[in-house]
């Protein structure tokens, strides 16, 4: 019994992360773009802090190179940022926790501009651009989605029993 | 212990693993951006992580399925009159283009230049989906099974659009000419400059740096691919020149130009084989 619910906990754990994959290589109109949050971002940001024994800096870095892959990009720099916001949601999971939705929304978005940062600095190391005003718009985005993100995950995870 | 779902923790802490992963971040990006050794990684995860691809593709699929479904029969009927009507411009100009083609291969010989071989082209179809925001790239389905080859020239039935970066048996991405990355040598096509177009981020500019205050180069100048470089074959449309402005403080003029390619248009676009390419498309 006990084994069937770890299993099924890892199959919430990988269908939730599998989904949000999807919805950050989903594509939208051009005007759209800059309003699409990191998803995978945001849901490890979740599991991190609800699951900090089992979900990491480990499984941070592997869903950010399958980013990596998925994008094209450089093969480690998202892999990079998402163990950097893994490594720093666990560090502070007892206080998030404790936050009321708000000032958990806002540490939130803290650690998706970390996120985004530490991408946009390998860009630059790259001879890619520096970012524009835009270029922060998904976080914000990520902010204003997390409460309802956190109440659907939260939900989720207690239907399942994960733990 | 590092990426197994499950584990309980035991080992290292999270803090020299943070630092391990970062240390190897850096070599993987290291080795990826300065050599090709890691393409065979990538093209095998890429296939692994198809389905993610092809899920997020389906509701674009839907939709021009459904366009297809709703289209009126008038519609269709109108679209054809349009195009048989394009068909025959394009015919009467082919005509010409014979001809053109005998006197330049004539002209060629006698300068002792070696005849220009006209290239392969397969059209590619975009996945539909949307790679990382804010980089200029595309996904195509057309991979390594049908011959594509890192570095490809693409082009689309206006200009040159970029060329292949990764290369998986099924898909393949492409750099857009916008890319800041990018950079391609181009001829102005009608002072015979020559120069360098580089990808400015911005979806509709390119820049044109390091040409001398007296350069021959006006608003609305044709840049065309002048064949340096070995990646994309001579003659093709890159850009039209929209902006020329001189600064004297730096001693180089300030050039803006805009992509000759419906970057952000259309399902389509072509892969293009030019002569000595590392590999012909199957037949």
């Amino acid at each position: 019994m006990s084994i069937s619910i770890q299993a099924r906990g890892r199959a919430i754990l990988i269908a939730s992360f599998a989904m949000a994959a999807v919805l950050n290589v989903l594509p939208v109109p051009r005007w759209a773009e800059p309003f699409m949050p990191d998803w995978v971002a945001l849901t490890l940001i979740y599991w991190c802090m609800a699951l900090p024994n089992r979900v990491s800096v480990g499984v941070g870095w592997t869903l950010g190179l399958v980013l990596d892959v998925l994008y094209g990009s450089l093969l480690g720099q998202h892999a990079l940022a998402k163990a950097v916001v893994a490594y720093l949601t666990v560090r502070l999971h007892p206080q998030l926790r404790m936050f009321p939705r708000w000032q958990q929304a806002v540490s939130v978005l803290v650690l998706l501009v970390i996120n985004q940062l530490l991408v946009v600095w390998v860009r630059g190391a790259t001879g890619q651009p520096p970012a524009t005003v835009a270029y922060w718009l998904p976080s914000i985005v990520g902010m204003l989605l997390w409460p309802w993100l956190f109440v659907i995950l939260r939900d989720a995870r207690r239907r399942w029993h994960v733990s | 212990m590092l990426t197994v779902f499950g584990k309980p923790l035991r080992g290292p802490t999270p803090l020299t693993r943070l630092v391990l992963l970062a240390l190897l971040s850096a070599a993987l990006m290291m080795l990826d951006h300065r050599t090709q050794q890691l393409e065979r990684v990538r093209a095998g995860l890429m296939v692994i992580l198809y389905p993610v691809q092809f899920v997020a593709s389906v509701p674009v699929a839907v939709y021009n399925v459904l366009i297809d479904v709703l289209t009126t029969d008038e519609a269709v009927q109108a679209e054809n009159e349009r195009l048989l009507a394009e068909r025959q411009q394009l015919l009467a100009r082919l005509q010409q283009f014979e001809a053109l083609e005998a006197e330049n291969e004539r002209l060629r010989a006698m300068l002792g230049a070696g005849a220009r071989v006209a290239v392969r082209a397969v059209v590619a179809e975009l996945a539909g989906v949307s790679l990382e925001p804010f980089s200029r790239r595309l996904l195509i389905r057309r991979g390594s099974r049908d011959g594509v080859y890192v570095g490809q020239p693409v082009i689309d039935a206006y200009g040159v659009v970029g060329q292949v970066t990764h290369v998986a048996p099924h898909v393949s991405t492409v750099t857009l000419i916008t890319d800041p990355s990018h950079a391609i040598p181009v001829i102005d096509n009608r002072s015979g400059l020559r120069a360098m177009v580089f990808g400015s981020g911005d979806q509709d500019a390119l820049n044109v740096p390091y040409l001398s205050g007296i350069a021959d180069i006006r608003e609305g100048d044709l840049l065309v691919t002048s064949g340096m470089g070995g990646v994309y074959p001579a003659g093709y449309p890159v850009a039209v020149v929209t902006s020329v402005e001189d600064n004297p403080s730096e001693g180089f003029l300030i050039v803006r130009a805009r992509p000759a390619a419906q970057l952000n248009h259309g399902k389509q676009v072509l892969l293009i084989w030019p002569e000595g390419a590392p590999k012909e498309p199957a037949p």
